[in-house]
C-alpha cells in the first residue's frame, strides 16, 4: 500500500496547477462564463496542448495511458479552479464510453480528435421520469435494417449543448424500468431529427435538453440489449472523477474561509480568535479529510473487476461526497457571513458548484439506499 | 499510488490470522463476541502469547522489542485482533508508558521496566488526570517535594483505568510550584502501586462498570530512580505519550467487528413487521456508518503511510486529531445501533461485573449489553483528549486559526 504520487504525476499535478494559477483566476473565470459557449476555448486549447484531454485513453489509441490517478489529480485541479470546460463530460464521460465500450475502430477515429480538442462528446441518459435510475430508460431504438433510429428525450445533458457526438442510453427491448434491453449509441449532433435547447445550469456550467425525432444512430456499442453494464462502469468513473473534483472544491472552500477568519476583525479582533467558528473551521477540515480519502478509495476502486464490489464502493462515495459537500459547502458560506451570500465572490460558487456535483449521477439519500439495498460495505 | 494491499501485506494478514487461531482461547474470543471486556487473566495470557511471538510491542524502537514492521503491517495486525476479536496489548504498558521509558528512560530504567511490560509482568496504570485537571491537564496539583533518596507524593488522580488490577502507575507530579509556566513545574514518575500511602478507590460509571478508580496518595515514598527524563521536564514525556494516541483510537476493526455482529443480530432482531435489518430507517442508519466508517479506515491508512515521512519533519500530520474525533464518534454511533436493534430488552441491562446469570437468560445477552455497552461509550468523545480539544488543536495547529 503506497500513497504517494510518481514523479510524472507530481509534474502533472504541478505544471496543471501552474496553468490555473496563470490563467484561470476567479477573475478571469468570470469572463469565461460571460463567452458564447459559457466556457474557454483558448484554455481547452491549452488542455489539449497539456495533454490533458488525451490523459486516459490508450498510448495505442492515441492517448497518454494514464489511470485513475492521473484523472483524480485532473479533477481535483479543475474542482479548485472550478473549471467550465468541458473536460468532465467529453473526458471522463464521453472517453469512458471510448475506453470501455468502443470497438477499436471507432477508438481509431474519435480518440485523437478528443485528444487534440477538435471533438467534444457528452452522455445523454436522464430522462424527466428516471431520477437518478440509470436504467429507467423510455426513449426507444428500433432496428431499421442496419440502423438504429432513436426517439425520445434527455435531459440535463452536460455540456449536451457543444458536443459533436453523443453517447445515448435508449431502449431496444423490455420495459421502461427493465435492467436488460439498453443499449448505447454514438449519435453525431449535427444528425437530422435531433433538435437541442441549452441552457446555463445553477453552478454556472452548461447542460442541455436533446430531443430526438427519429434519429439515425452512428453505432451501437456492444450488445444493444446489454448496455446497462457498459453504462454504469462509465458511471462509476464519473463518480470517481466527481470525488476528486468535489474535494479541489472543498480544500478551495476551506482555504478561503480560513484565510477569511484570520483577517475578518469584529468586536475588535480576528473573528478566527472565537472558537465557535474555530470549531466549525475544524470540522469542515474533518470532512475534507475524509473526503480526500473517499477520493481516494473511489479512484483505487475504479479499476475493481467485480461490477458488484464496485458499485457497493462508489454508493458509499457518492453518500459521503454529498454529506462532506454539503457540510463544507454550508460552513463557508456561514463562516464568511454576508459577502458569502454575493455573486462577486468565489466561496458561493463553490458552494453551488458541491451542490451540483451531489445532484449528479445520484445525491447522496440515492446512494445511501443503492448502498443499503446492496447489503452495505462490510459483509459476511 | 496503490492503495491495494500488496502480496506481502495480504500474506501477512493471513499468518496474523492463523497465529490468533492457534493462540486465542476461545471462552476469550467467546466473551468479547458478546460485547463484554476481556478479565485481567485474559489480557494478561493474550499479551504474553503475542510477546512470545514477538508481536507484543512492533511499533517500540527494534533495540526495545520493536518489530521495525511498516505502520501498515502494524494496522493489519491491530485489525485483525479487533476483528477477531482479540484483546489489545495493554495501551497503558505498551501505547503509552512504554514509549516514554524507551524515548526518555534511564538505562536502568529501561532494561528492569521494559521487559516486564512486553509481557504484562507488571500492570500499569496512568496518572494524569486530577479532580481539578482534566483538560486543562498542566493545572495538575498531585505534588513530590525531594526528601533524601526519595520523592514524596501527596495529592490525588482520577478516572484511572483499571486502577485495581495495576502493580506500577506512572504519574505526572508537580515538583516545582514556582516555576513560570505550570507546564514547566512538572515530572514523570513512576511508582509502585504496593507502596505505602497508596489507596485506590473505585469510581462506579453510569453502566455499573468498575473500570475507572480514584488513587490517592499519602506522604508516597518514590525513588528518585524512578523520575523519567528530566526533573521538572515531565510535561515533555506526557505531550510525546498523548501524541501517540491518537491513531489507536480510530479502532477501525474493532467497529468493523461490531459492525459486522449488529448485521447478524438484526438478521433476527425483531424489527415490527420485518426483523430490524429490513426496517429501511434501521438499515439506512447502518449503512451511513459502514461508509463512515470506510473514510475513517481509508484516513488512518493514509495517516500510517506518511507516518515515516512526518516523523523526518517532526510534525504531526494534520489529519491525526480527525482519527479521534471520527473515531468515536462512530464507534457511538454503533453503540446507539445496538440500543435500538435491543428494543424493549435493551432494559434488562446486564451487570457488567457479573459473567453472565446463573438463572435462565430473561434476554439475549447482546441485548442486555447494549444499553451498558452504550452507557459506557460515552466516555470515548471525553477520554484521550476530548473531542473538543482536539478541535481546539486543529485550530492552532492546522487551521493558523
Amino acid at each position: 500500500m503506497d500513497f504517494d504520487f510518481s514523479e510524472e504525476q507530481r509534474m502533472l499535478a504541478d505544471s496543471l496547477g501552474k496553468l490555473i494559477t496563470d490563467r484561470y483566476g476567479f477573475e478571469s473565470r468570470k469572463a469565461y462564463v460571460k463567452q458564447p459557449e459559457g466556457w474557454s476555448r483558448d484554455i481547452w486549447a491549452a488542455y489539449a496542448e497539456m495533454g490533458i484531454l488525451g490523459l486516459p485513453f490508450a498510448e495505442a489509441d492515441g492517448g497518454f495511458g494514464g489511470g485513475a490517478v492521473e484523472t483524480m489529480i485532473v479533477a481535483e485541479a479543475l474542482g479548485g479552479a472550478l473549471g467550465l470546460e468541458p473536460w468532465f463530460a467529453t473526458v471522463v464521460l464521453g472517453g469512458g464510453f471510448l475506453r470501455h465500450g468502443a470497438d477499436a475502430t471507432m477508438r481509431e477515429a474519435l480518440v485523437p480528435q478528443v485528444a487534440e480538442g477538435s471533438l467534444l462528446l457528452a452522455f445523454a441518459h436522464t430522462e424527466p421520469q428516471a431520477r437518478f435510475d440509470l436504467h429507467h430508460v423510455e426513449t426507444s431504438a428500433t432496428r431499421q435494417g442496419d440502423a438504429w433510429v432513436l426517439q425520445g428525450r434527455k435531459g440535463v445533458v452536460l455540456h449536451g449543448d457543444v458536443a459533436g457526438k453523443l453517447f445515448v442510453t435508449a431502449r431496444t427491448a423490455g420495459g421502461s424500468r427493465d435492467e436488460s434491453g439498453i443499449g448505447v449509441f454514438l449519435v453525431d449532433a449535427g444528425a437530422a431529427g435531433l433538435t437541442r435547447r441549452g441552457y446555463a445550469t445553477s453552478d454556472g456550467l452548461r447542460a442541455a435538453e436533446i430531443t430526438f425525432n427519429g434519429v439515425l444512430a452512428e453505432a451501437v456499442l456492444g450488445d444493444p440489449a446489454d448496455g446497462l453494464k457498459l453504462a454504469r462502469r462509465v458511471v462509476d468513473d464519473a463518480i470517481a472523477a466527481l470525488a476528486a473534483e468535489a474535494v479541489g472544491a472543498m480544500d478551495a472552500s476551506l482555504k478561503l474561509t480560513l484565510e477569511y477568519l484570520r483577517t475578518r476583525k469584529q468586536f475588535g479582533r480576528a473573528i478566527g480568535s472565537f472558537q465557535s467558528l474555530q470549531h466549525r473551521a475544524a470540522d469542515m477540515m474533518v470532512a475534507l479529510e475524509q473526503a480526500r480519502s473517499m477520493a481516494m478509495y473511489a479512484a483505487m476502486m475504479t479499476d475493481e473487476p467485480d461490477a458488484r464490489e464496485r458499485a457497493r464502493a462508489m454508493h458509499a462515495v457518492k453518500l459521503q461526497m454529498g454529506r462532506f459537500s454539503k457540510f463544507v459547502g454550508q460552513q463557508a458560506i456561514q463562516l464568511h457571513g454576508g459577502i458569502g451570500m454575493t455573486m462577486e465572490y468565489a466561496v458561493g460558487h463553490y458552494f453551488k458548484r458541491l451542490t451540483v456535483i451531489d445532484t449528479q449521477f445520484g445525491d447522496a439519500e440515492h446512494h445511501l439506499a443503492a448502498l443499503s439495498e446492496a447489503g452495505g460495505l462490510f459483509v459476511g | 499510488m496503490d492503495l491495494r494491499f500488496n502480496d506481502e501485506e495480504r500474506a501477512f494478514r493471513q499468518e496474523v490470522r492463523e497465529f490468533i487461531a492457534a493462540n486465542l482461547p476461545n471462552e476469550t474470543r467467546e466473551r468479547m463476541a458478546a460485547g463484554r471486556t476481556p478479565t485481567k487473566p485474559m489480557v494478561v495470557q493474550w499479551q504474553r502469547a503475542l510477546n512470545a511471538r514477538g508481536w507484543a510491542v512492533p511499533h517500540w524502537p527494534v533495540e526495545h522489542g520493536g518489530t521495525g514492521w511498516s505502520a501498515i503491517k502494524r494496522f493489519i495486525l491491530n485489525e485483525e485482533m479487533q476483528q477477531w476479536p482479540a484483546p489489545m496489548p495493554l495501551a497503558f504498558n505498551c501505547a503509552m508508558v512504554g514509549p516514554v521509558v524507551c524515548a526518555f528512560g534511564t538505562e536502568a530504567q529501561k532494561k528492569h521496566f521494559l521487559p516486564r511490560m512486553k509481557n504484562l509482568d507488571d500492570w500499569w496504570c496512568q496518572g494524569f488526570s486530577e479532580p481539578g485537571a482534566g483538560s486543562d491537564l498542566a493545572s495538575l496539583k498531585c505534588a513530590s517535594r525531594r526528601e533524601g533518596d526519595h520523592f514524596v507524593v501527596n495529592g490525588q488522580k482520577t478516572w484511572t483505568t483499571l486502577a485495581q488490577h495495576a502493580d506500577w502507575i506512572f504519574v505526572l507530579v508537580r515538583s516545582n510550584p514556582q516555576a513560570a509556566k505550570p507546564q514547566e513545574g512538572i515530572s514523570f514518575l513512576l511508582v509502585d502501586m504496593a507502596t505505602p500511602g497508596i489507596t485506590v478507590r473505585p469510581i462506579i460509571t453510569i453502566d455499573g462498570a468498575h473500570e475507572v478508580n480514584e488513587v490517592f496518595f499519602d506522604d508516597v515514598k518514590v525513588p528518585l530512580d524512578n523520575l523519567v527524563g528530566t526533573e521538572n521536564k515531565g510535561w515533555d514525556c506526557a505531550k510525546f505519550l498523548l501524541s501517540n494516541e491518537r491513531t489507536g483510537q480510530a479502532r477501525v476493526g474493532a467497529s468493523k467487528e461490531r459492525i459486522r455482529r449488529l448485521k447478524r443480530i438484526a438478521t433476527e432482531a425483531p424489527g415490527g413487521a420485518t426483523p430490524m435489518l429490513q426496517n429501511p430507517r434501521f438499515r439506512d442508519k447502518l449503512t451511513e456508518v459502514e461508509a463512515q466508517l470506510k473514510a475513517l479506515e481509508m484516513t488512518t491508512l493514509r495517516v500510517l503511510a506518511n507516518e515515516n515521512k512526518r516523523l523526518g519533519e517532526g510534525k504531526p500530520d494534520p489529519a491525526s486529531s480527525v482519527l479521534k474525533i471520527r473515531g468515536t464518534e462512530i464507534q457511538q454511533a454503533i453503540s446507539e445501533l445496538f440500543v435500538e436493534a435491543a428494543g424493549p430488552y435493551g432494559l434488562v441491562g446486564a451487570d457488567p461485573e457479573q459473567d453472565g446469570w446463573n438463572e435462565p437468560e430473561l434476554a439475549p445477552e447482546w441485548a442486555t449489553l447494549a444499553q451498558p455497552v452504550y452507557f459506557n461509550w460515552r466516555k470515548q468523545s471525553i477520554y484521550g483528549g476530548s473531542n473538543e480539544i482536539q478541535r481546539n488543536i486543529m485550530a492552532k495547529a492546522f487551521l493558523g486559526l
